[in-house]
């Protein structure tokens, strides 16, 4: 599937206006991140909301318009909508989103922050995405090569 | 609460929000950082150039925010954001986001935000599950080392 030079617009768009709402939140600020997760400080007054706040305005205004594709044939500048079907709740859903936590704590980076940190404080943050992305490919490289070794030999082929 | 930005913090999030809505029905795609940035390498031909569209708009966004945000908005404090741990750390932190969000399949905008928006009983698990292990490792780097 080809994009069009429309819709790579619209995604350096849609990147654009996500940086700024990071930006205007505060959320590249690694140091705000890990004031909220730090709820042992809520008894001093020192608990720092802000990240909820975050979450729950951008999800109020993405549950209104990830509904928008009720009213629409298919996107306007793609051929389908990409809807993600999977529900069900797996020992890798759990684990995984464990790790991430923990390098979420550690860091108080999570990969949107760190990328749109390569426009604010890219000599801080550099190394940080390297090795997220290694992370990332290498972990999608295993779990497809496990996926496709547990398959018969047919059903590889077909697949 | 001295730090606490509702404000900012609120009109930041319904950007984030907007965000996922234009990505959604412009290129009927999930704003997901981690799967985005996940999938441009190995490259899948053809469709690599929307997800290095939104990623270069990531840190051009984040530029200009943080450019003129301050002056905007008297609540954001005109500091550059402070990395408060080596490189070492750094390294292996990356690490671990970057193979459990591939693992958890997503991460605090396609779980947090966009699965939330969608009431996905996957992304609610993911989020209170990476919630709870985040609070835990800053609870024991902050309080117990």
């Amino acid at each position: 599937m080809r994009n069009s030079p429309f819709a790579i617009a619209m995604a350096l768009v849609a990147g654009i206006v996500f940086g700024v709402g990071l930006a205007i939140s505060q959320m590249i600020d690694p140091e705000k991140v890990k004031n909220f997760l730090d709820l042992a400080a809520i008894p001093s007054g020192g608990w720092d909301p802000s990240l909820a706040f975050v979450m729950a305005a951008g999800s109020a205004v993405a549950f209104v318009g990830l509904r928008f594709n009720r009213f629409m044939r298919k996107p306007v500048a793609a051929p389908a909508f990409q809807v993600n079907t999977k529900t069900r709740i797996d020992r890798r859903l759990v684990i995984g989103s464990a790790i991430f936590g923990v390098g979420w704590g550690i860091s108080g980076f999570c990969p949107g922050p760190a990328i749109a940190n390569l426009g604010v404080v890219p000599d801080a943050v550099a190394i940080f995405v390297a090795a997220m992305l290694a992370g990332s490919w290498l972990t999608g490289a295993i779990v497809e090569w496990s996926n496709r070794s547990s398959l018969e030999p047919s059903q590889a082929v077909a697949k | 609460m001295e730090n606490f930005t509702p404000l900012t913090a609120a009109i930041g999030g319904a950007l984030i929000g907007l965000s996922a809505t234009l990505l959604w029905i412009f290129n009927g795609r999930t704003a997901g950082v981690s799967t985005i940035s996940g999938a441009i390498f190995p490259f899948h031909r053809g469709d690599i150039w929307w997800r290095l569209a939104f990623l270069i708009g990531l840190p051009l966004g984040a530029a200009f925010g943080f450019a003129y945000g301050p002056t905007v908005f008297a609540e954001i404090p005109a500091r550059l954001p402070t990395v408060g741990i080596g490189p070492v750390a750094l390294v292996a932190a990356g690490l671990l986001v970057g193979i459990g969000t591939r693992l958890g399949g997503g991460c605090t905008s396609g779980h947090g935000v966009c699965g939330i928006a969608r009431l996905s009983r996957r992304s609610f698990v993911a989020v209170g599950t990476f919630m709870a292990t985040a609070i835990v490792t800053v609870f024991v780097a902050r309080h117990v080392l």
